[in-house]
């Protein structure tokens, strides 16, 4: 495709460099892959001489150490106890100690059965004492995959610090022959509240987000190359093992039962989630900062009032706010009554659509009543925003004789989108995987019977959020469905995310908006 | 206004101006109707005592406080005790985590920051929902479900809580860095830095991070769910009276659940309405930096 220089690109309309935008970032894409590909490479050739590199440092150290430090090698923290840094050698000395221990008692168990995830399944065997069959637990592949998983962690963490142990010996030596005197305990205390303040912080937050974080999302990783379900379920039923890449085929083939396959209702779902996300965004955007123009305008009065009103669906928990209002329009709701009452309808609306067989209306009922609960908080955010912008930029457009709409789509429309582009990105990706306001409002009716008939139960305003919650929690719970699901998820909303990055000028650029 | 407007033009700008202020109060009255229509339901029907079931009608015919007192009769009270337990408990840990967490990468520049700020991002990228199985059986092991699922809640939403550093990050990056400088020069010891000098001024983001972590407990539902598995006495007061709305127990508890919602939502409501000068500028600022 053609490329603009700087000053063609400038002479272009709003829309043409749009395009310009979006086409140039497409035809990158090759350009991207291929830099990609070599991004990869690179990595991994930095990665191997990095290891030489270490390699080469442990040989050295080792040749050029001193007893002590060769020693070290083998018992983690010898140079140190020996070079007067007790605190520093019990405690290298007792993370070998129990490194070793956990390994040889129970480490070791979980890493062989790891391959295999479990050999002997729960079923009947003999037992001496009552002289009969009982039905016996055996291996266990659900703790079997969970500990495989830790006992890596701890295998990693101990590699990490033998070599900071070398490292550390290494150092001491240099130190020592200059003649200058080695840290104290008290002083590599004294340094956790100081220069090494950074690990003392960090030390609780991340263990935290190391277990109840990145531990779970990797072994859900691993579910989806295994077939743990609810009859799978690797200790009380059967055991599960590996399967491959069999999982993802499921998901990703266009032939099923009925002619309905999970390709099929994948694709519907997605579709249905980014037209979610897209208007539950932008129409909240939109109205959102309007509203916030509206109160902010010189001469309204009561200000704080309207806020404050708004402000309520906020404040009041979302479980109780949502349920009331899907209940509020459900078919014997109040919404219904009332228009019935007043004679506008003769027959009560089915909005909600638990029984419809129109999937629009509770496609859109869902949307109008997001715009309900994310309003406020626009609101909220755009009334900061506003009053940043710089009071004569309208003053000046004034005197030009700007019209209101003018000022609006010249001046605060651009700052706003500027100001407010990342927000935007990470609004749209949270409303893809906004579970609660589907859920609650509607839990995903109206049923959708030809891809719920192939594919278990599925509804039209289902979300893939929602869709992955039904398929843990239904009679089979297909686990490994589930965690397929999740990874192509994480899938769409990181290409999401990259495109906007690419494209969206008020990310990239900053010198953009003049 | 320039010196060349006519009078006649003047009065105009300011009739139009007139117009569309009452129009946009007229506007705004219909927003704010909007807005308070279920609350005003919702705290009409809690009184409502001729029937416990939905009814097309809005005002109630007889007024009085059944369900308040049928409330009581009910595991609701240990619900609510559950949930208060959880605010609190998380409100005063996770603020801890989250100020931990934020400071040092607000503030520290140390070897591995930006792989690590670059690898929570891509963490954050994936669906939590996931998770949930897992953390489940995992809690299970460690005895932290059912009817212990108070402790278990509190361990899963404090433990994973330091993913949520960017608001207050922002905070810190605003603060002058030539506060630290001074009294590192002066021989004070990061953690005198951080308790003498930051942590002073940045009490609108501590209130800001308790506020939103006593918040968030109340209308945790899913995984609520998930964890006290239909045991009454682990449940939180959404998964509680997310039940009284299902097929069979709407026709008896609908108007308790009117009730339960303003019990819970008064306080809850009132707290936030106190802090919500905090608030906004917590979310502005989230907002403006990303």
């Amino acid at each position: 495709m053609k490329h603009y220089s700087d000053l063609e690109f400038l002479q272009l309309s709003k829309w043409q460099r749009f395009l310009y935008r979006l086409l140039s970032f497409f035809a990158s894409i090759p350009r991207g892959l291929k830099n990609g590909v070599f991004a990869i490479g690179r990595f991994f050739k930095n990665a191997a001489m990095g290891i030489g590199r270490e390699f080469r440092d442990l040989v050295t150290t080792f040749r050029d150490g001193d007893g002590n430090t060769k020693l070290s090698y083998l018992i983690m923290g010898w140079g140190c106890l020996r070079r007067g840094q007790i605190l520093r050698g019990i405690m290298f000395l007792l993370f070998e100690l129990i490194f070793i221990l956990y390994m040889v008692f129970w480490g070791g168990y979980w890493l062989s059965m790891l391959p295999s995830l479990g050999k002997v399944g729960p079923g009947e065997a003999y037992d001496p004492i009552l002289d009969t069959y009982v039905y016996q637990y055996n291996d266990n592949s659900f703790k079997i995959l969970l500990y495989g998983v830790l006992t890596i962690f701890f295998i990693i963490a101990f590699i990490y610090t033998w070599r900071t142990n070398i490292k550390q010996n290494r150092i001491a030596e240099q130190i020592l022959k200059s003649g200058k005197p080695l840290r104290s305990g008290r002083d590599d205390l004294r340094s956790l509240v100081d220069d090494q303040f950074h690990k003392t912080l960090l030390a609780l937050p991340m263990t935290g987000i190391l277990l109840f974080t990145v531990m779970p999302i990797v072994f859900m990783i691993l579910v989806a190359f295994t077939n743990y379900d609810g009859t799978h379920d690797g200790y009380v039923n059967n055991l599960f093992t590996w399967v491959g890449l069999k999982n993802f085929n499921t998901m990703l083939s266009w032939t099923g039962a009925g002619g309905h396959s999970y390709a099929a209702t994948f694709g519907e779902i997605l579709a249905w989630t980014l037209i979610w996300a897209f208007f539950a965004t932008f129409t909240n955007y939109f109205l959102g900062m309007f509203v916030a123009m509206m109160i902010n305008k010189k001469g309204i009065r009561v200000k704080k009032l309207w806020r404050t009103i708004l402000v309520l669906t906020i404040a009041i928990p979302q479980f109780i706010s949502l349920l009331y209002v899907s209940k509020m329009f459900a078919k014997n709701g109040i919404v219904n009554g009332v228009l019935m009452d007043l004679g506008i309808i003769s027959q009560a609306i089915d909005f909600m659509g638990s029984q419809a067989h129109n999937a629009l209306l509770p496609r859109v009922m869902v949307i109008l009543i997001n715009i309900w609960i994310g309003i406020p908080y626009l609101m909220l955010i755009a009334t900061g925003i506003l009053m940043n912008i710089p009071a004569d930029l309208y003053e000046s457009a004034k005197i030009d004789g700007a019209s209101g709409w003018k000022q609006y789509t010249k001046i605060t429309l651009p700052y706003m989108l500027f100001v407010t582009g990342p927000y935007l990105l990470t609004q749209f990706t949270s409303n893809m995987n906004n579970f609660n306001v589907i859920y609650l409002l509607t839990g995903g009716a109206p049923n959708n019977a030809a891809a719920s008939w192939a594919t278990g139960s599925v509804g039209y305003t289902d979300l893939l959020i929602t869709w992955l919650f039904k398929i843990t929690t239904g009679a089979e719970a297909q686990y490994y469905l589930a965690s397929v699901i999740g990874i192509l998820v994480f899938v769409v909303v990181a290409v999401i995310t990259l495109i906007v990055y690419n494209v969206l000028p008020s990310i990239k650029n900053e010198e953009d908006f003049q | 206004m320039t010196n060349n407007t006519s009078p006649k033009r003047h009065m105009g700008l300011k009739a139009s101006n007139a117009i569309s202020n009452t129009l946009i109060h007229v506007l705004l009255i219909v927003i704010s109707i909007i807005w308070l229509i279920p609350f005003v339901c919702i705290l009409l029907q809690s009184f409502r005592v001729e029937s416990t079931w939905q009814v097309g009608y809005v005002i109630p015919q007889k007024w009085g406080f059944d369900n308040y007192l049928s409330l009581l009769q009910t595991d609701f009270k240990r619900w609510y005790l559950n949930t208060l337990i959880i605010a609190l408990v998380n409100a005063v840990l996770q603020t801890i985590i989250v100020l931990c967490m934020s400071y040092t990468l607000s503030r520290f520049r140390f070897k591995m920051r930006d792989a690590l700020m670059r690898f929570m991002l891509v963490l954050g990228l994936f669906p939590g929902m996931l998770t949930m199985i897992i953390l489940y059986r995992v809690l299970k092991d460690l005895g932290l479900t059912q009817a212990n699922a108070v402790p278990g809640l509190i361990l899963v939403y404090v433990a994973s809580s330091g993913m949520g550093y960017y608001v207050s990050k922002g905070f810190f990056d605003t603060l002058p860095k030539s506060l630290d400088e001074a009294a590192r020069v002066d021989g004070a010891t990061r953690f005198q830095v951080l308790y003498k000098i930051i942590l002073p001024l940045s009490k609108p983001i501590v209130i800001y991070t308790i506020l939103t972590a006593f918040m968030a407990p109340w209308g945790d539902f899913v995984f609520a769910r998930y964890i006290s598995f239909g045991t009454s006495a682990g449940m939180n007061v959404a998964v509680g009276m997310y039940n009284w709305l299902n097929k069979d127990m709407i026709g008896s508890c609908y108007t308790m659940f009117c009730a339960g919602g303003v019990v819970v939502a008064i306080p809850v409501a009132i707290l936030f309405m106190c802090l919500q000068r905090y608030y906004v500028e917590g979310v502005t600022g989230g907002a403006v930096k990303g």
